[in-house]
């Protein structure tokens, strides 16, 4: 957990680093060597990481617009991940989807940028697994401002009256862009949404991650014997903006600082060490996340940027004849599984 | 010289600032008007759509709404019915999904289904268009979705002028108005905008009627059909052409519903020949419509047509293949020389 979590948060800075360049001193979201919008998930890493403990490859999980942490938790292809962020060709989708729209199929990972998009699909995966009577399960991550949307609550239905293995995650990190929580929910809790189903819901009060793990253990405990879904609250934080060249002037400087000080990697590095683990062994997790995380950006920046031809491929799996595919071009880059 | 000039010709606004006037003029004269969306209280909206109208009208008026499109998208067209005037705002266009049915089977329908009884006087606005690389779900143009679903007027300005007085026309409307307007042309600082939106705008209020095409530029040897951003692209390619000798015009639509084709034939008549430039897919969109149009009215007159639009695939992500699909003026500019070939 402890590694996923500094692996997520260094991986982060680092994309915030290059993702600035080049796009300064104005900002200019088209300029620079990372494209288009970037969401990052500093603050979230303990509610991916005590979830996704408890996974196998063959489980599937959706994420939201704010994925990094999670892909990362659930064990997506770290270089392939970041040279699609960086659009590159031997990137996870060769470039075409980006940041919001990482797909690695090898760990059974999506997400997607519209919101509560990912409560459906994970509910068809909990299904295809019931019906084929496997024991994976489906876990569907979201934001407390998309538990307002129709998808999520019509999947929460469709999960409870069909019992699916799907464990429903709300990372509430008290804003949805610029709107605070209490302006557009009434209900302070957000897994007591599960009452109306008739699941189990349980919230984690604090980003500790070993809460998580705990809450999220049962819950996905049950989803793997069959007893059905479950829905869980976290609650995180949002150390920053919600996409990179957010200047949050809607938020009190007081609401980020204190989000910036509750800092679960920090909370877990002292349980670790109260529980007996030396400095020195914190500290050789600490580099080699970082050196695995340096290696993926300097991996994805020597990577070929697309043709322009290869935009027109990949529109079907089976092109109907008259289509245009330009030349097939190039060989998928291999998945350097151990990255 | 200066003073005698109207100081309404003078003063300069951004795309997104016309519209904030005409919003706030119309807020401040009637007070059924209101503005709902995601983040359009304290952010001010996501592309400056809503900037400072919370600030004069509060949060009653400028209402930031839970992410529930169906819901909030919905009951816009309920007050509206019940004689309030409101402006909702879909983030960006590609979410329409989520709660389409709201759009086209309610805003759109109800008129209709209800032989006339009932009037749904409400804005939708929603932004559109690419080119700052986001990817599929946040950077479609979705012109032809709306325009061929009836019991919408669907409007896309490309200037400040224009942009101010449709949208003084959009919330008079007593018809539901779907009043699309491209991010690049906003006027953000974070997405730098192209010379040409940014325009003298009067002061007071004024309408542009819906169904008026504009000649934005005026020309004798071929005509280049357009709206959006591609009016400025279009603008460019026509000044590159200019040098070597092609007098190029450049029609902007303005509203795709009602269509202006009066505007397009006219032209069609003096100069022959046809470009339709559109960010919006190519199949089954406003290029086959205005073609189609031409063809059914000028048959004689087309000497020559060309198609300019996005392939039909998803936006990409990466910069070299965005680039590849969305038509930029040299794509405009090869299209208008292959109609002389
Ligand atoms: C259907 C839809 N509506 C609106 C948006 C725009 N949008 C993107 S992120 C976001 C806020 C999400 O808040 P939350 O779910 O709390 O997640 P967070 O960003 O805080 O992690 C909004 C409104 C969208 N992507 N999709």
């Amino acid at each position: 957990m402890f590694e996923d979590m500094v692996t997520a948060r260094y991986y982060e800075e680092r994309l915030q680093e290059e993702y600035l360049e080049g796009k300064q001193p104005a900002f200019d979201i088209s300029a620079g060597p990372i494209p288009g919008e970037l969401h990052l998930a500093a603050g979230h890493e303990a509610a991916a990481a005590g979830v996704c403990r408890h996974l196998r490859d063959d489980d599937t999980v959706t994420a939201p617009h704010r994925p990094h942490h999670v892909a990362i938790a659930k064990g997506v292809d770290l270089k392939r991940m970041t040279a699609e962020i960086f659009g590159r060709q031997t990137g996870l989708s060769g470039g075409k989807g980006g940041h919001m729209h990482l797909f690695d199929p090898d760990v059974n990972f999506a997400c997607s940028g519209i919101i509560a998009e990912g409560c459906p699909p994970a509910v068809g995966a909990g299904l295809a697994a019931k019906k084929r009577n496997e024991d994976s399960v489906a876990v569907a991550v979201l934001g407390e401002g998309a538990i307002s949307q129709g998808a999520f609550l019509e999947s929460l239905n469709l999960a409870a009256v069909q019992e699916l293995p799907v464990v429903f995650v709300i990372e509430d990190n008290d804003w949805a862009i610029s709107m605070p929580k209490d302006r557009i929910t009434d209900v302070e809790d957000g897994s007591r949404r599960a009452d109306g189903f008739g699941m189990p819901g349980v919230r984690v009060d604090y980003d500790d991650a070993t809460a998580v793990y705990d809450a999220a253990k049962d819950a996905i405990g049950r989803a793997r014997a069959d007893n059905g879904p479950t829905l869980m609250e976290v609650q995180v934080h949002r150390r920053m903006g919600h996409f990179m060249g957010d200047p949050q002037s809607y938020r009190p400087d007081a609401d980020t600082e204190a989000a910036q000080e509750r800092d679960s990697i920090e909370r877990l590095a002292d349980d670790l060490r109260a529980a007996g683990v030396s400095d020195d062994d914190i500290e050789a997790i600490r580099e080699r996340a970082h050196d695995r995380v340096d290696e993926a950006i300097e991996w994805a920046k020597d990577q070929p940027e697309p043709e322009p031809a290869d935009a027109h491929e990949d529109v079907f799996v089976n092109p109907p004849s008259g289509v245009t595919t330009d030349e097939p071009n190039h060989e998928l880059a291999e998945s350097e599984g151990d990255d | 010289m200066a003073q005698q000039e109207p100081q309404a010709v003078e003063r300069e606004l951004t795309m997104s600032r016309a519209m904030v006037e005409a919003i706030a003029h119309e807020m401040r004269e009637d007070d059924e008007v209101f503005y709902m969306g995601e983040d359009v209280a304290d952010y001010g909206g996501i592309f400056d759509s809503t900037e400072g109208l919370r600030e004069e009208f509060g949060y009653d008026r400028v209402m930031d709404v839970p992410i529930s499109e169906t819901a909030y998208l919905g009951a816009a067209v309920g007050a509206a019915q019940a004689g309030m005037r409101p402006i909702a705002e879909l983030m960006f266009v590609d979410f329409f999904g989520v709660a389409m049915d709201q759009i086209y089977n309610q805003m759109a329908k109800n008129t209709y289904m209800s032989g006339g009884s009932v009037s749904v006087p409400m804005v939708l606005t929603t932004a559109v268009g690419g080119t700052y690389n986001d990817a599929a779900q946040h950077s479609q143009t979705l012109y032809g979705t709306f325009a061929h679903l009836p019991g919408m007027k669907v409007v896309v300005p490309s200037t400040a002028y224009d942009a101010k007085g449709l949208m003084h026309n959009a919330i008079r409307d007593d018809d539901p108005v779907v009043y699309m307007f491209h991010k690049r042309l906003m006027g953000i600082g974070w997405m730098p905008a192209p010379d040409g939106p940014k325009t003298p705008v009067p002061d007071e209020p004024y309408t542009v009627p819906f169904g008026s095409a504009d000649v934005k530029r005026e020309g004798t040897d071929v005509t280049v059909v357009t709206l959006g951003l591609h009016v400025h692209r279009a603008l460019e390619a026509a000044e590159t052409l200019a040098e070597d000798g092609i007098d190029v015009e450049v029609i902007d639509l303005r509203t795709l519903v009602p269509l202006d084709t009066e505007t397009v034939l006219e032209s069609i008549g003096e100069t022959g020949r046809l470009v339709v430039v559109d960010e919006d897919y190519r199949s089954f969109g406003v290029t086959g419509e205005i073609v189609a149009s031409a063809a059914e009215e000028r048959l004689a007159d087309l000497e020559a047509v060309e198609r300019v639009a996005v392939p039909d695939v998803p936006l990409p992500y990466a910069r070299p293949m965005e680039d590849e699909v969305i038509p930029d003026a040299e794509d405009i500019e090869a299209a208008v020389r292959r109609t002389r070939e």
